[in-house]
């Protein structure tokens, strides 16, 4: 990512993009969409990418985040007639300041959420992942699985604790 | 300006990350999180949960054809002034981007609401509605019962209610079950940004979870 930031380098968006592409895809399918519509979103997202990377600061998010943000803000923007409600921007230097302490702790506490994913029962990861990936309702999920609604709340809340719990160590002193 | 107290809720900056709000309530959390870095960062820690989750729990989808080489392609055109790459509005006096954006980069059109308030509304779709309201200083909101849930956010000045004091960047979050008689403080007018949904329960929004890296 930041060789496609701070040299445009269009090899290092191509390996992005087979690695993100994908990805974007399958998470607006996920959520709805069909094949067709789902690439015309994942080129306006990975042109985004190229597009915005200037302000692309790993010291805030991971890229798999940011391209996440920008994916979802377009899915919802297209969905509106008026367009997605954006937060301003923080105004920061371009490319922003490298600061390689925070750089490194982000970088850790992603991966220790990865790790504490990784450790969720399927089904708990299930939970999580509609809330992040699908776009149902709690009325959508109740129909789809059969399930009444107190017993699937009472599943969220079972994997939020066992979230909790996993990522507590996540907690900064 | 005086420090922000009350929040957005960290399940709705959840559902805002993850495109599951209302597009009333969006307004709201992108105001407030224009103005809010604390909520801002919540807010960037669910798109990091998101994203992780994106790479690794959803299945990836194969392209179909030619995708990279037409993108590739395109990677020196002009950019869409509002494609996926557009720049978000920027604030205009006491509004927020988003807001300024709902009123067109223009003064608010502002109409009686009785009592002396004034109100525009920016969205409206039957079930849900974010306006603005101008609250002379020292005047009660009239009485406005929700069904669902009512966020309101202040812009100007402040009013204060059973529950607390709301200042410039706050939000009360109201549901049905609240009774409530906000009255702004003496002084200039409040203006504030509300939204409603009689649809949502917030209770019921889902999960707190990346509240371990945040709120510490
Ligand atoms: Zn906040």
């Amino acid at each position: 990512m930041l060789a496609v930031r701070d040299n445009r380098d269009r090899a290092a968006f191509a390996r992005l993009f087979a690695h993100f592409a994908p990805r974007v895809k399958g998470m607006l399918m996920r959520s709805g969409m069909g094949a067709a519509a789902a690439e015309d979103v994942v080129q306006d997202v990975m042109l985004a990418v190229w597009h915005k990377a200037h302000q692309f600061d790993p010291a805030r998010a991971q890229v798999s985040g940011w391209v996440y943000r920008i994916a979802r803000n377009r899915q919802v923007d297209l969905a509106r007639k008026a367009g997605r409600p954006l937060p301003e921007e923080v105004e920061t230097e371009t490319p922003p300041e490298a600061d390689p302490g925070a750089i490194l702790g982000l970088a850790q506490e992603a991966g220790e959420l990865r790790a504490a994913l990784a450790r969720l029962t399927p089904d708990q990861r299930e939970v999580i992942s509609r809330a992040y990936l699908g776009d149902l309702t709690h009325g959508e999920i109740r129909e789809e699985t059969g399930l009444p609604l107190g017993t699937i709340k009472s599943r969220i809340r079972l994997g939020l604790e066992r979230l909790r719990h996993e990522l507590k160590d996540l907690r900064r002193e | 300006m005086t420090k922000i107290a009350h929040h957005i809720p960290d399940e709705m900056l959840a559902a805002y990350a993850a495109g599951r709000l209302p597009a009333t309530f969006e307004m709201i959390v992108a105001a407030h999180v224009s103005m809010c870095d604390a909520c801002r960062a919540a807010l960037e820690t669910h798109e990091m949960l998101g994203g992780t989750l994106m790479e690794t729990a959803a299945p990836a989808a194969p392209l179909e054809g030619d995708l990279l080489e037409r993108t590739l392609a395109q990677l020196d055109a002009p950019v869409e002034p509002d494609g996926a790459a557009r720049t978000p509005p920027a604030r205009m006096g006491i509004y927020p981007g988003p807001v300024a954006e709902a009123l067109h980069h223009g003064p608010p059109r502002w109409r009686a609401a009785g009592g002396g308030v004034r109100q525009q509304i920016l969205a409206e779709d039957g079930k849900s509605s974010v306006r603005l309201l101008y609250i002379p200083g020292g005047q009660a909101v009239p009485d406005h019962g929700h069904g669902g849930t009512e966020l309101t956010m202040v812009l100007q000045g402040a009013f204060h209610d059973e529950t607390g004091h709301f200042g410039p960047g706050d939000v009360e979050v109201a549901d049905e079950s609240l009774e409530h008689t906000p009255i702004a403080d003496a002084g200039a007018a409040c203006i504030c940004l509300a939204a409603t949904d009689a649809r949502l329960r917030f209770r019921s929004l889902l999960p707190r979870l990346a509240q371990p890296f945040l709120r510490i």
